[in-house]
C-alpha cells in the first residue's frame, strides 16, 4: 500500500502549525514527535490511563485515541500552554505543587488538562465531583488524596 | 523550555507507529460514506468517536484497509423529539446526551446510565451509534436500547431498513449490520406515564466494564398496580439479555417484596454469564440478582412518586 499522506493545519496553544503526516499517526505521537511538545505523555496508548489527555476545542480527550489527521482545522491545548508567558504557574499547577499532588509526575499533564477544563465548567465542585472528574486518569504514586486536595484548593483560589 | 533544555525529537519511523497502514477518508456526506462502504465492505470501517475502534487499531486487532471518518457529517448528530418518538443521530456524543436536560427528563434510564460509561474524556468523544454498532457485551447502551424497545434505521447506498434493538445484537461485538450498512438513526419510543426507570451496575472501578448491569422500567396503573416491566442486563452474556418475561409475576398486582425476590431469581436463571479472572460466573449471577431486586424496588418507587 502506498503511504497515505495528508496535509493538516491546526493550532496548539495558540500557535498555528502546518504539517504533512501519515494517516495512521496518532495525535499523541504527532504532538510529541512532530511538534516536539513532550509535555503530553503517553502511557497505555489504548485509552485507559489518561496521561495523554489534551483539550480538543476546549474539551478533554485522549490524544492516543485520535488520529493526527482528525485534528485538522481544530484548536488544541496542551500542558505547555498552562503557565502564562512570564512562566507563572496556572493556579492548579501551583496547588498541585503545594499539596504534593504528584510524585513521579508522569500522569500530571493529563490530570492538569482534565481538571482545568473541569474547573472552567464547575468552579465550586464537591469532593465527590472532583473524584468523578479524576476517574479517567490513573496515578500510581499519590493515592489521589493529595490530587483531590490540590484541586479543591485550586478551585478555592480561582474563585478568589 | 524550562531550564533552557529543548527536547529534540525526530519524527516517528513507520515501525514505531501503532496502527497498521490504512487509507483515510474524511467523508463530507452520508452518501459519500455509504458509497465507500458499498465499495470496500468489510475492508472499510466507519470512524465515529473512535473510543473502541482506535484501541483495537492500536493493538492491531483491527486493521481496516480504509477508514471512513464520519465526524464531519453534521447531519448525523442531534436529538430530535417528535411526538411519540425521539430520534437520535448516531454521531451524537455521550456528552451531548448528558447535557440535554429535556432528553434526560424524557429518558431518565439513559441519563442514569451515562455516568457509568467510561470517563469524562471518553464521553466527550464517544458516540451512541458507535457504541451500539460496536456491540460490546459489557456495554450499557445495548441493554438500555433493548429495555426501551428502541428501533434502529440502517442504511446502504441504495436502501434502508428498520431493525428492532432486540434483533440487532447477535453476538459479542457482532450486530445484524451488513458490510455495506450504517446505523443512521436510533428511534426511542416515548416512555409511558407513571413509569419509573432505574439503571444499576457493579464494576471493579468507576467507569470500568460492568461485572453486571441492569436496566429496569416499571409502569404502574392508576391504582398502583404494575402494568408493565422491562428488564435487561448488560455484561452477563454475549449480547444484552432481555429478561422482561421474568417479571410477568408482577403484572396486574401491587408489587410485593416477596414477588420481587422471585422475579430476581427467575431473571438469574435467564442469564449465562461467562465469568472472567475478575468475577466468576456465579458471582456475576449473584450480582445480577441483587441488582435486579434493588432496581425493581427503585423503579417502582420512582413510578409511584413520579420521578
Amino acid at each position: 500500500m502506498d503511504i497515505d499522506f495528508h496535509d493538516i493545519t491546526l493550532s496548539v496553544n495558540g500557535t498555528k502549525y502546518q504539517r504533512r503526516i501519515e494517516s495512521r499517526l496518532l495525535l499523541s505521537d504527532f504532538i510529541r514527535h512532530d511538534l516536539a511538545l513532550a509535555g503530553t505523555h503517553v502511557g497505555c496508548e489504548h485509552g485507559v490511563c489518561g496521561a495523554c489527555t489534551i483539550l480538543l476545542d476546549g474539551q478533554p480527550v485522549r490524544s492516543c485515541l485520535m488520529l493526527a489527521v482528525q485534528a485538522n482545522h481544530h484548536e488544541l491545548s496542551t500542558v505547555e500552554g498552562l503557565a502564562d508567558k512570564a512562566g507563572e504557574y496556572h493556579p492548579l499547577q501551583q496547588a498541585m505543587h503545594e499539596h504534593h499532588g504528584l510524585q513521579c509526575g508522569y500522569c500530571t499533564p493529563g490530570i492538569l488538562m482534565t481538571i482545568t477544563a473541569f474547573l472552567d465548567e464547575n468552579s465550586s465542585p464537591s469532593e465527590d465531583e472532583v473524584r468523578e472528574a479524576l476517574s479517567g486518569n490513573l496515578c500510581r504514586c499519590t493515592g489521589y488524596q493529595n490530587i483531590v486536595d490540590a484541586v479543591l484548593a485550586a478551585a478555592d483560589r480561582m474563585r478568589g | 523550555m524550562l531550564n533552557g533544555i529543548v527536547p529534540h525529537f525526530i519524527p516517528l519511523d513507520a515501525s514505531a507507529m501503532k496502527p497498521a497502514p490504512f487509507k483515510y477518508v474524511a467523508a463530507t456526506s452520508l452518501a459519500q460514506a455509504l458509497a465507500l462502504k458499498a465499495e470496500y465492505g468489510d475492508d472499510a470501517k466507519f470512524l465515529a468517536g473512535g473510543q473502541s475502534l482506535m484501541p483495537a487499531m492500536n493493538f492491531r486487532l483491527a486493521q481496516p484497509a480504509i477508514l471512513i471518518d464520519i465526524n464531519g457529517i453534521e447531519d448525523l448528530a442531534g436529538i430530535h423529539p417528535s411526538g411519540a418518538t425521539t430520534r437520535v443521530g448516531p454521531l451524537t456524543r455521550y456528552r451531548a446526551l448528558q447535557r440535554d436536560e429535556a432528553f434526560a427528563g424524557m429518558f431518565p434510564l439513559i441519563d442514569e446510565a451515562l455516568p457509568h460509561i467510561a470517563h469524562p474524556q471518553i464521553r466527550n468523544r464517544g458516540t451512541i451509534g458507535g457504541n451500539l454498532s460496536h456491540a460490546d457485551p459489557a456495554s450499557e447502551l445495548p441493554a438500555i436500547a433493548v429495555a426501551l424497545r428502541a428501533r434502529f434505521r440502517v442504511q446502504t447506498a441504495k436502501q434502508e431498513r428498520w431493525v428492532e434493538a432486540s434483533d440487532f445484537f447477535v453476538g459479542a461485538l457482532t450486530t445484524d449490520l451488513k458490510p455495506d450498512e450504517m446505523l443512521v438513526e436510533i428511534e426511542l419510543p416515548r416512555v409511558k406515564p407513571r413509569t419509573g426507570a432505574c439503571f444499576m451496575e457493579i464494576a471493579r472501578r468507576r467507569g470500568d466494564f460492568a461485572i453486571a448491569g441492569v436496566a429496569v422500567m416499571t409502569t404502574l396503573g392508576e391504582r398502583g398496580e404494575c402494568t408493565g416491566v422491562r428488564l435487561a442486563f448488560c455484561g452477563v452474556g454475549e449480547t444484552p439479555i432481555d429478561a422482561s418475561s421474568a417479571a410477568d409475576a408482577l403484572i396486574g398486582h401491587q408489587p410485593a417484596q416477596t414477588t420481587i425476590i422471585d422475579v430476581a431469581k427467575a431473571a438469574q436463571a435467564m442469564i449465562d454469564p461467562g465469568g472472567s479472572v475478575h468475577a466468576t460466573a456465579d458471582y456475576q449471577r449473584h450480582i445480577a440478582g441483587v441488582l435486579t431486586e434493588r432496581a425493581l424496588r427503585t423503579a417502582q418507587r420512582r413510578a409511584r412518586d413520579g420521578h
